[in-house]
């Protein structure tokens, strides 16, 4: 289909530390013991995409982030992996690829989604439109600890915070405008010949961009080439693409008129009533309208895609987000973890070692090889490989990750234990974040701390 | 009213110019010749009245047929002049052919079951490189102030040798149609319907006696021929499909298969439910089909609108052996980015192009079988989008024609070159080419002082009124429109922006409006034998409120658009669109009245798009071949098949 396929997988996230470290960079995270870069790449293959670009920030990243494709991926993928150096941007990241592009769109996903919004759409969207970029926009999820785990979880369901806002036309099919919703304070600027040209706009805050994108390739590497400065996709180059929308300083390829039309009169003639028959046959988009209006003007479409809200769409770009993740790919959208899941709505790997009178319960994971003492109760959590877990330990709602030891009588709520952690007995955690290979000393009792080291 | 009436006593002398001029020029000497014979009134002299125009009247037909096909059809001229002559040109006193007016049926190739998974999982060892070797080459740092990142392969998926090209879903299918099909491959077609008959006649005769009688006696006596011992559970449900596939085409060979088989027939009836279930269940499109249906059309398909857009958005890179170009054209077509008679054969044509381009033979196939194939199938996935229009038939039979006559010495690239080139014509020749043959001769109509009327927005038409416009003639025109399309609209911008002085209406006013009007203008998305036009809805009642108040009608049409089908009404054949277009008002919310009906079970909606003009209520139809009255169609329909095999 003439797509290329570029995972912008990032390197060493700083809104995950503690949870991402030289060992795991944002990409290797695991989410229900799978790296979540893994259900990128799950999703492009079961839409039979299977020539991968993936950009990592970092050579020490990317090394780590290839040796786990390549083990993984083996003769079901063909992937790439490219090395950019930290803290470019992601329109830095493209710029250093820019030289692979060569098919005529190319489609940017994200690497930290964990989704099942084929991607697809947006390409179809996009090649329907002939646009010069689509976005794909998804409903906000909500964060925050799910309703059935209010019992012991904090009860105040937060109101989503305002993450875009998107303008579109009427008919849903163009963007108008974007901003961060952050970025906002008071007031915000609008094209006035983009507003005039549509007519009516309709923003939005309830909708999210989700970082999957399909952009013409000439466009992408114009716009990266003629504006050194721009550093992220998001906040540079999309605003830009749609701002501009309609006094296009990009050359879309359609102009190829003069190249079929070789100087004979009559043929190009020809070339004109055709391209004049099949504009005139299709309803014109208000780009095409303005276009008419003042001759010298070019403009190019910007799209979006509006995801099913029945989808399930998450971003791993916070903590709070990986929570909401490991919660989510084991409970609601367990379609998703690629596991089959017991009777008791829960995943106990057969080598796993439960005590006696433990309970392990529904929506819970205990990865190969892990052992848990005695009356422990492990509920709506997620636990690595090789943990061991004393006896008299209670984990709700955290994600215990591989190799880490927690000792007898620990409690913990919320938190995330990265590997090779230690908890020595009688710990009390209560959202917190342990760092990995940290150890906490016995007794101690805290509440939303993070244990790193300095 | 009756001041009103008076300036058409001025018009009607123009009427009869309408009916009775040629364009003046001469196409070579031989038409000229015909001409002298057969149009001895000179345009000023009294000339009948407007109604004599009508077919039924002895109208002379000023067929000009151009001089290169006139070798091939000697007679012609002097027998379309004696038919003129002696008022004899009705339909029936043509024989033409009753062909299937769908474009397969000509093809016994077998398009490939397009397998999806495609990768044959190798034990090669894969080279995966760990990341570092590639590190190095960021030397290639480019002008950006980024330095340019090499790529890694990090992982590879390998394939067989043998397929490594890109066909490499078909050599997995050729190996599936062999193992399973090894066995029923003996049995020919006749034997295959033989033992299905035969076991129909086993059932029934089962059912009728009660099972006195065991069927397999029955079944061995009605079968004498056949071998019964054959494995009988599969074959019958083999038979069945290839059967119920033998009633809509009709060359349906022992090798053929898969997705053209059960692709719809484009006259298909949906009311009958098995066949529907047939055709749905290969669909690359997901059809949920409407659930209040108008009763009278129940035999045209009516899907729910919405569901099938998305449906098929999200499975853009899944269809694998979908051509993009083929995929876009589809998507547009059902989204109605594309509409129109022309604009959508055009697009359908450069997207085979493309395909034509791209393509190459998969190895141990033949060019012409396996190109016809995924024509076929790239028809059928286009047929799923949107129905055929006739001139998009019209049009597959000519690339299919063109394919099937390929020189076998040609080789690839000379056989792909000369299709493309064919297609090219066909697009420059018979639509673009013919439309500016229609503006020369419609133009001559056009005088000044006229009103002109159209309706919706025929390309045709609207070159016709833009040529005129520069010749500086001074007219008027009326654009009638109609919900929901509002294509008029479009329309009117264009002319007013060339300024060309224009009256917009809806089609309820068009009785009160024709009173003004000297000419009607029309567009066409085909014109059968009998002369009948088949357009947009709602160009029969302006045609018929023209000929009631003696204006005359003048159809343009492209010759590629005739069809030799004869139809009498707008009902057995047409298309059905979004009833949700006429309930809603886009973007006003306000006055969506209907809102929450949509699935009474005591409402029904009906958005027909296209009906059928009898040929009385036309006094002209201006082709590429001239100015013919309707009842010469089935003349231009013979000469046009005729060139259309020979191009």
């Amino acid at each position: 289909m003439d797509f290329q396929v570029v995972i912008l997988a990032g390197g060493f996230s700083s809104n995950l530390v503690p949870l991402v470290s030289k060992e795991v960079p944002k990409a290797l995270l695991p989410v229900a013991n799978r790296p979540v870069l893994s259900y990128v790449l799950d999703l492009l293959e079961s839409n039979n995409l299977k020539d991968l670009i993936v950009v990592v920030e970092g050579e020490d990243a990317a090394l780590k982030v290839g040796g786990w494709i390549s083990a993984a991926c083996v003769d079901r993928l063909h992937v790439e992996v490219a090395a950019v150096a930290e803290n470019v941007g992601t329109a830095g990241a493209l710029r250093a690829i820019a030289h692979h592009l060569t098919a005529k769109d190319i489609l940017i996903v994200s690497g930290d989604i964990v989704s099942d919004i084929p991607p697809g759409a947006v390409a179809a969207t996009h090649r329907r439109h002939d646009a010069a970029v689509t976005v794909m926009l998804c409903a906000q999820p909500v964060s925050g600890p799910s309703e059935s785990g209010g019992s012991s979880g904090k009860d105040k369901t937060k109101k989503p915070a305002c993450e875009d806002i998107v303008g579109l036309d009427s008919w849903k099919q163009f963007l108008l405008y974007i901003a961060k919703g952050t970025e906002i304070k008071k007031d915000t600027r609008v094209k006035k010949s983009i507003l005039c040209a549509a007519g009516k706009m309709e923003l939005r805050s309830d909708l999210m961009d989700s970082h999957i994108y399909a952009f013409k390739r000439s466009v992408l590497q114009e716009v990266l080439d003629q504006k050194p400065a721009f550093r992220s996709l998001k906040q540079d180059v999309l605003p830009y693409l749609v701002r501009t929308q309609l006094r296009s300083d990009v050359s879309s390829d359609q102009n190829n008129v003069e190249e079929i039309g070789n100087g004979k009169d009559n043929m190009q003639n020809n070339e004109v009533v055709l391209s004049q028959i099949l504009s005139n046959a299709s309803l014109p988009s208000f780009h095409q309208v303005y276009e008419s209006g003042l001759d010298s003007r070019k403009t190019h479409k910007c799209c979006v895609y509006i995801a099913d809200e029945s989808k399930f769409f998450v971003r791993l770009n916070s903590i709070q987000a990986f929570m909401d993740v490991n919660r989510d790919v084991i409970g609601d959208a367990n379609h998703l973890s690629g596991y089959s899941f017991s009777a008791h709505h829960n995943i106990v790997h057969p080598s796993a070692e439960l005590g006696s009178k433990t309970t392990v319960g529904p929506h819970c994971m205990l990865g190969e090889g892990s052992q848990v003492g005695d009356k422990c109760s492990v509920k709506r959590s997620v636990i690595g490989r090789h943990c061991r877990i004393g006896s008299n330990v209670k984990i709700v709602n955290s994600v215990v990750m591989d190799h880490a030891t927690i000792g007898d009588g620990c409690s913990i709520q919320g938190s995330v234990i990265c590997s090779n952690a230690q908890l020595q007995e009688r710990v009390t955690l209560r959202d917190c974040q342990v760092e990995a290979g940290y150890i906490v000393c016995a007794g101690g009792e805290h509440k939303g701390e993070t244990f790193a080291r300095k | 009213m009756e001041s009103r009436r008076n300036p058409r006593a001025v018009v009607d002398p123009k009427v009869r110019q309408v009916g009775f001029f040629t364009s003046s020029q001469p196409d070579s000497s031989s038409t000229q010749q015909q001409q002298q014979q057969t149009d001895p009134i000179p345009a000023s002299a009294s000339s009948p009245p407007v109604s004599t125009i009508s077919p039924s009247g002895n109208s002379l037909s000023p067929v000009m047929i151009p001089p290169p096909r006139l070798n091939s059809s000697d007679t012609f001229p002097l027998r379309g002049a004696a038919a003129g002559a002696s008022s004899a040109v009705s339909p029936s006193s043509f024989s033409y052919s009753n062909r299937r007016d769908f474009p397969d049926g000509s093809t016994t190739a077998s398009p490939g079951r397009h397998s999806r998974g495609s990768f044959v999982k190798s034990s090669t060892p894969v080279a995966s490189s760990l990341p570092g070797i590639g590190m190095d080459s960021m030397a290639a740092a480019k002008s950006s102030s980024v330095p340019a990142s090499g790529l890694t392969t990090v992982s590879v998926v390998t394939m067989p040798p043998g397929l490594a090209e890109k066909a490499s879903g078909m050599e997995v299918q050729s190996d599936q149609k062999k193992n399973p099909k090894s066995l029923k491959e003996k049995t020919t077609k006749a034997e295959r319907r033989a033992i299905q008959e035969a076991q129909r006649a086993a059932k029934a005769a089962a059912k009728a006696d009660g099972g006195k009688v065991p069927p397999g006696t029955s079944a061995s006596v009605a079968s004498t021929s056949v071998k019964v011992a054959k494995p009988a559970k599969p074959s019958t449900q083999k038979n069945e499909v290839s059967v119920a596939a033998g009633v809509t085409e009709k060359k349906g060979g022992p090798s053929e298969k898969d997705r053209k088989k059960d692709a719809p027939h484009p006259r298909m009836q949906y009311d009958d439910e098995s066949r529907v279930v047939k055709a749905k269940r290969r669909a690359v499109v997901k059809q949920t089909e409407a659930k209040n249906r108008v009763e009278l059309f129940r035999h045209l398909p009516q899907y729910e609108h919405g569901t099938q857009l998305p449906d098929l958005e999200t499975k853009f890179f899944q269809l694998d052996p979908m051509h993009p170009a083929v995929y876009k054209v589809g998507l547009q077509y059902l989204s109605g980015d594309i509409s129109g008679g022309n604009a959508r054969c055009i697009a359908m044509l450069q997207a085979f192009q493309e395909v034509v381009k791209d393509y190459s033979t998969p190895p141990e196939k033949n060019l012409n079988r396996d190109m016809t194939a995924k024509i076929s199938s790239y028809v059928s996935f286009l047929i799923e989008c949107r129905p055929l229009s006739i001139s998009m038939g019209n049009a597959i039979r000519f690339v299919k024609n063109r394919i099937a006559k390929l020189p076998i010495t040609l080789s690839e690239s000379e056989a792909k070159a000369a299709l493309q080139s064919d297609i090219e014509r066909f697009i420059n020749d018979k639509i673009i080419g013919a439309d500016m043959v229609i503006v020369k001769h419609a133009v001559t109509k056009i005088r000044d002082g006229d009103v002109l009327l159209t309706y919706g927005s025929p390309t045709a038409v609207e070159m016709i009124l833009l040529h005129a416009h520069e010749l500086k003639k001074k007219f008027r025109v009326l654009v009638v429109d109609s919900r929901p399309k509002l294509e008029g609209q479009l329309l009117l911008r264009r002319l007013i922006k060339r300024g060309i002085s224009c009256t917009y209406t809806h089609i309820n006013a068009i009785s009160y409006i024709m009173h003004e009007v000297t000419k009607v203008f029309l567009g066409a998305s085909s014109v059968l034998s009998n002369g009948t036009v088949y357009s947009r809805v709602g160009t029969a009642c302006v045609a018929m409120v023209a000929s009631a108040f003696r204006v005359p009608v003048l159809v343009c049409c492209e010759a590629y658009k005739f069809h030799e089908r004869v139809q009498l009404d707008s009902i057995c054949s047409n298309e059905l669109g979004d009833p949700n277009a006429i309930s809603k008002v886009h973007g006003r919310e306000d006055i969506n009245y209907l809102d929450g009906l949509t699935n009474n079970a005591n409402l029904q909606f009906l958005n027909l798009m296209y009906d059928a003009t009898p040929s009385d209520y036309i006094s002209m139809i201006i082709t590429d071949y001239g100015m013919v009255p309707p009842t010469s169609v089935p003349v231009i329909v013979r000469e046009y098949q005729k060139e259309h095999l020979l191009v």
